[in-house]
């Protein structure tokens, strides 16, 4: 099976064409935004962690720039920060794309950085505005699982629904990513007796052990569950976590991403990988992004609205009335499965044929509503030194 | 006809179904697989809310919990095929020591 998408400098292959502008510190970003604004397709970003160098920080500022949906990238910078342009532009070497910069304190002020940035912005724009879609087998593809306000549907009809999808897209030679280590607390047995080798099983129980103990320090008993949990029927956090989990799919768990100061690991082909990340779910979706996914698929139970600033979010609800209330927002009714329409299979596979429309370059709800979120999360650095995690 | 209640069996190996409707004591729940097939018909012995769990079979006490094909805790006394599993019957495996 194939979809249709632009090829990159780096055999990459995207499925959108964006344009980034990229702030490596906030000081630059109201001028970022202003040179986006004013040319079709593009779009700003920016981290809010300081301008120190903070490595986790960086790798994901580069992965999202490496992201094969990002076609060129212009840096606006103020200057005297320390996570600065040259660090941005050196990790995007690899990818062969083309990177620009326009630094404020260099041009001589904010009027001057913008009316440069808009010229060459629009240049570039020209430049790839003439990229056409090309077909690709699916093997191309890293598709991320979210979730976000989960209810007790989310683990029997949506999670299922996109655990099918996850599976066919990696029988056709297709990488998934799932992340959120918390939600994997209660399932280390069930992800490790997956993994490929041993080498993987340690680091899947290691990557979840790590995040009981950051919940421990801070004083957050990981292992109740709510009462909202329990009131939905979830018994166990075993259970709850069985449920989470299930978007991923069922197949063999081929590694573990790194996603700290020492790297950001991407998938090193297809099949299932685990991302250690963040259970804020903006936070979480880039952090994927980052690690090379394109395209995104998130189950909610009360109705998130959220999207990504250069992903295509699908959103898929479990909970028939979250969907009639919600429609605008929701791509996939997985509420079926609820009333009996339809089979965890059937909607699996719808999941998976509109994952290869929007990567196609199908919009979701999210893209045509104009969500374009975007949040770096990073790890408190001193509080992992004292975990005795770096 | 009158609709049935009904609950899905997510992995075939499963001793339990996740209710899709509630149920009332003395009602027929329909059980389907997650491919959408009827498996079996199950008398509920007692009220069951909307996504929590009904047994499919006699589950002795100190015996697993079987759900998306994996042990999700274990029986804290008997229960019986029809009854509702949930925290007053099961313990979570790895919290041994969780009460509600």
């Amino acid at each position: 099976m194939e979809f249709y998408g632009y090829e990159r400098p780096d055999g990459s292959v995207g499925v959108r064409n964006h344009l980034l502008v990229l702030a490596p510190i906030d000081c630059s970003f109201e001028p970022a935004k202003r040179i986006a604004h004013q040319v079709e397709g593009a779009v700003a970003v920016t981290q809010h962690h300081g301008c120190g160098l903070d490595w986790m920080v960086a790798h994901n500022l580069i992965g999202i720039a490496s992201n094969p949906n990002v076609a060129a990238v212009l840096i606006v910078g103020l200057g005297c920060e320390t996570l600065n342009a040259d660090i941005i532009e050196e990790g995007l070497k690899p990818t062969g794309k083309r990177v620009e910069r326009v630094i404020i304190q260099e041009e001589g002020g904010t009027i001057r950085a913008i009316e440069r940035g808009v010229r060459l912005l629009r240049e570039m724009a020209e430049e790839v505005s003439e990229q056409r879609r090309e077909p690709f087998p699916l093997s191309r593809l890293t598709l991320a699982v979210e979730c976000g306000g989960s209810d007790a549907t989310s683990g029997i009809a949506a999670n299922p629904a996109v655990g099918v999808a996850a599976d066919l897209l990696i029988e056709e030679g297709g990488a998934v990513i799932i992340s959120e280590p918390q939600e994997m607390i209660g399932a280390e047995n069930y992800l490790c007796k997956r993994a490929v080798n041993r080498e993987v099983a340690e680091a899947i129980r290691e990557m979840i052990q790590k995040q009981v103990r950051r919940l421990e320090a801070m004083g957050v008993e990981s292992r109740y569950m709510s009462r909202g949990n329990i009131e939905g029927g979830l018994t166990t956090i075993e259970e709850k976590s069985l449920g989470a989990v299930r978007k991923g799919g069922t197949k063999t768990i081929m590694g573990v991403l790194r996603n700290d100061w020492s790297g950001l690991d991407k998938p090193k082909g297809g099949g299932l990988w685990l991302q250690d990340g963040t259970g804020w779910d903006i936070g979480s979706v880039t952090h994927m992004v980052a690690a090379g996914a394109q395209i995104v698929v998130f189950t909610t139970g009360r109705g998130s609205t959220v999207g990504h600033a250069i992903a295509p979010v699908i959103k898929v609800t479990g909970n028939p009335e979250t969907y009639r209330r919600m429609g605008d927002n929701i791509d996939i009714n997985a509420g079926t499965i609820i009333e009996g329409v339809e089979s965890i299979r059937e909607v699996g596979e719808r999941i998976f044929n509109l994952v290869i429309q929007v990567a196609s370059g199908r919009k979701t709800k999210a893209e045509l509503l104009g969500y374009r979120e975007f949040a770096i999360f990073k790890r408190d650095r001193a509080a992992e030194r004292l975990l005795g995690f770096c | 006809m009158i609709a049935m209640a009904r609950a899905l069996r997510i992995d075939e190996v499963d001793n339990v179904a996740t209710l899709l409707s509630q149920a009332s004591g003395g009602e027929i729940v329909e059980i389907v697989s997650g491919g959408g097939s009827i498996i079996d018909r199950v008398e509920a012995l007692e009220a069951i809310p909307f996504s929590h769990k009904i047994a499919l079979i006699d589950i002795a006490e100190g015996e697993e919990i079987i759900k998306y094909g994996e042990v999700i805790g274990v029986a804290s006394k008997p229960i019986r095929r029809g009854e509702w599993v949930h925290t007053h019957n099961v313990e979570s495996l790895r919290l041994p020591e969780r009460r509600i």
